[in-house]
């Protein structure tokens, strides 16, 4: 597989939300708005970098037995630094997101990255497919973020385009799982058509 | 790939692992500290400033008063001659989705100047609207003691938000328990018609 | 005890972990094909979130009292997933009946966000120990009832002629949505 593949795959082929289901809660909670569900996007990026990054580099020195506790502690590390990094200098985004920083951490995502790839490939390749995994799951959050939004609340990134408000079951829990399953349907569609 | 698993060196590698995190995690919490405090710290100034006529300029360290057994910290503003300008009260309510933290402005005269909603976990798009203009404008110039601070459906002044009469209820209440509290610290207590009303809560 | 009957209608209807949290989702749509396997995993992730919840609040205490706050997550998710293999054995060498009923859902428990979320939730809101172990118990029937109705939904669900392009997670999704509304209703009750 070739380096640029490495990226592209996360985006359609192997998207983590459309295609793998996976990491559904962060999915379903931070997407009330495009740009919570680029924040939520971008922040699970960060952790799923540097975590396959650190677990290649790693992964030849850990016992088989303690391999999974010893993943968990590195993305727990990376995650709490998240954390700190976000309060200091983008507190509003910390609180919004709130209880969904510190759940990457049992984000299936991220350790089912360091499992299935990162510990079994170079550093290069794993930080790569973080890239890779990780843009894949910010452009599905952005994308779910913004039909809700749209149809939620009237705006696009904060812009409002119609006066009054939407139709609020969509920035609601309902919205949240009607939405995605009409993505996830509309995702097959056009990606079944492709490989024909 | 993966080295033979024995008892010492599974021992070893979650030890030698846990230390360097956690040594990690330690630096940069001592370096993240003081931002996150100046964080903190811009971010209630900013608000304080927010609910306060805009000729306040310095702001008194935050102070603590009893009030019915409750503790509540407020901060007392003065303009460039040094007289006060107003108060700036932190209350907490109890809403829809948890509490509701409120900081509210008055003036020298115990009108309520402004009020900022500082955390709240409200149902968004019904009761999270109470951190919208459209809801808060209304207590801009709002005197507690001419007017009564619960919302119309129980008698008082305030227009509810629509279908979310919880937090309506909820954000009058902490703003009359503010005015009573304004009354504690200045020392004379203001003559409340709305607090019969609101302590039914 | 009013307060604890309020706690306890809040955390099943008004504030359902898994229709307005959004917590836990992935068993919620991975293990509810079966009526069965959804009790078993409600009952195993009760008993898990219950004890996980006191456990980590006493440890909080601790690292509180050492000024280690900042080692929360960390230790809080090294003690869940101990907890769950300690769990685990205890309970094949106990009562070998529920070890096989509940068994292969324990080790799906540690990556189960519900398990740290409300952990992590506890800790922020200021409860007692009473108080807090209440709030998961209730927490996690809510998460139990939402599991086992949807379920419910789905093994009828598999009875029907659902377009091609939504078998399997989507319809399952859409129906979840319908449930979510439902709880809606709960809205104004506390």
């Amino acid at each position: 597989m070739g380096k640029f593949q490495l990226i592209t795959k996360g985006i359609i082929k192997e998207n983590p939300t459309f295609v793998l289901l996976l990491g559904m809660c962060p999915t379903l909670a931070t997407t009330t708005s495009a740009i919570n569900g680029m924040s939520m996007g971008l922040a699970t990026m960060f952790v799923l970098i540097l975590s396959n990054i650190v677990i290649s580099a790693i992964a030849a020195y850990i016992p088989d037995k303690v391999r999974i506790p010893s993943y968990i502690v590195v993305i727990a590390t990376f995650v709490t630094l998240l954390q700190f990094i976000m309060q200091a200098y983008t507190p509003a985004v910390y609180e919004t997101l709130g209880l969904f920083i510190p759940l990457i951490v049992v984000n299936c995502i991220v350790l089912g990255r360091a499992e299935a790839f990162a510990n079994k490939n170079s550093v290069v390749d794993s930080a790569l497919d973080g890239i890779g995994i990780g843009l894949g799951f910010t452009c599905s959050l952005t994308l779910l973020g913004l039909v809700r939004e749209m149809l939620g609340s009237g705006s696009a990134f904060g812009f409002k385009f119609i006066e009054g408000d939407g139709i609020l079951a969509f920035v609601l829990a309902p919205g949240a799982f009607l939405a995605l399953a009409y993505l996830i349907v509309i995702f097959k569609k056009l990606t079944s058509k492709k490989a024909e | 790939m993966a080295v033979q698993s024995s008892f010492k060196n599974m021992s070893l590698c979650l030890l030698v692992i846990c230390l360097v995190c956690s040594a990690l995690l330690a630096g940069v919490y001592a370096l993240t500290a003081d931002p996150i405090a100046n964080a903190a710290k811009a971010k209630n100034e900013a608000a304080i400033k927010e609910v306060l006529p805009e000729t306040a300029v310095t702001i008194e360290e935050e102070k603590s008063i009893t009030v019915d057994g409750q503790t509540y910290t407020y901060n007392r503003a003065f303009d460039d001659l040094g007289n006060t300008v107003g108060c700036a009260i932190n209350v907490s309510a109890l809403g829809f989705g948890g509490p509701i933290a409120i900081k509210v402005g008055f003036d020298v005269n115990g009108v309520i100047w402004n009020t900022k909603v500082l955390s709240q976990a409200e149902t968004p798009g019904l009761g999270a609207k109470c951190v919208e203009a459209a809801f808060s404008e209304q207590f801009k110039g709002f005197n507690p003691v001419e007017k009564k601070l619960a919302v119309k459906k129980d008698g008082g002044d305030v227009d509810a938000i629509t279908a979310s009469t919880i937090t309506s209820r909820a954000y009058a209440w902490g703003l009359a328990v503010a005015a009573k509290v304004f009354g504690e610290i200045v020392g004379t207590p203001m003559p409340l018609d709305a607090w019969t009303g609101a302590t039914a809560n | 005890m009013a307060e604890f009957a309020i706690m306890f209608i809040s955390a099943i209807f008004v504030n359902n972990i898994l229709l307005s949290q959004f917590l836990g989702v992935c068993p919620f749509l991975g293990v509810s094909n079966k009526l069965s396997t959804a009790a078993g995993m409600s009952m195993a992730v009760c008993f898990v979130i219950t004890l996980a919840t006191v456990v980590t609040y006493l440890l909080n205490m601790l690292l509180v009292a050492l000024g280690l706050e900042f080692l929360q997550t960390i230790s809080f998710i090294l003690v869940i997933a101990a907890l769950v293999q300690m769990v685990e054995i205890v309970l094949k060498k106990i009562s070998p009946s529920l070890y096989s009923a509940l068994g292969i859902f324990l080790p799906l428990i540690t990556t189960n966000c519900a398990v740290l979320g409300v952990a992590l939730t506890v800790v922020t809101k200021d409860f007692n120990l009473g108080q807090a172990a209440w709030y998961a118990f209730s927490t996690s029937l809510g998460f139990g009832l939402a599991m086992v109705l949807f379920a419910g939904l789905r093994e009828q669900l598999a009875l029907n002629d659902v377009p091609k392009a939504f078998k399997g997670i989507p319809i399952a999704l859409v129906t979840a949505s319908l449930l979510a509304m439902a709880f809606m209703g709960f809205s104004g009750l506390v």
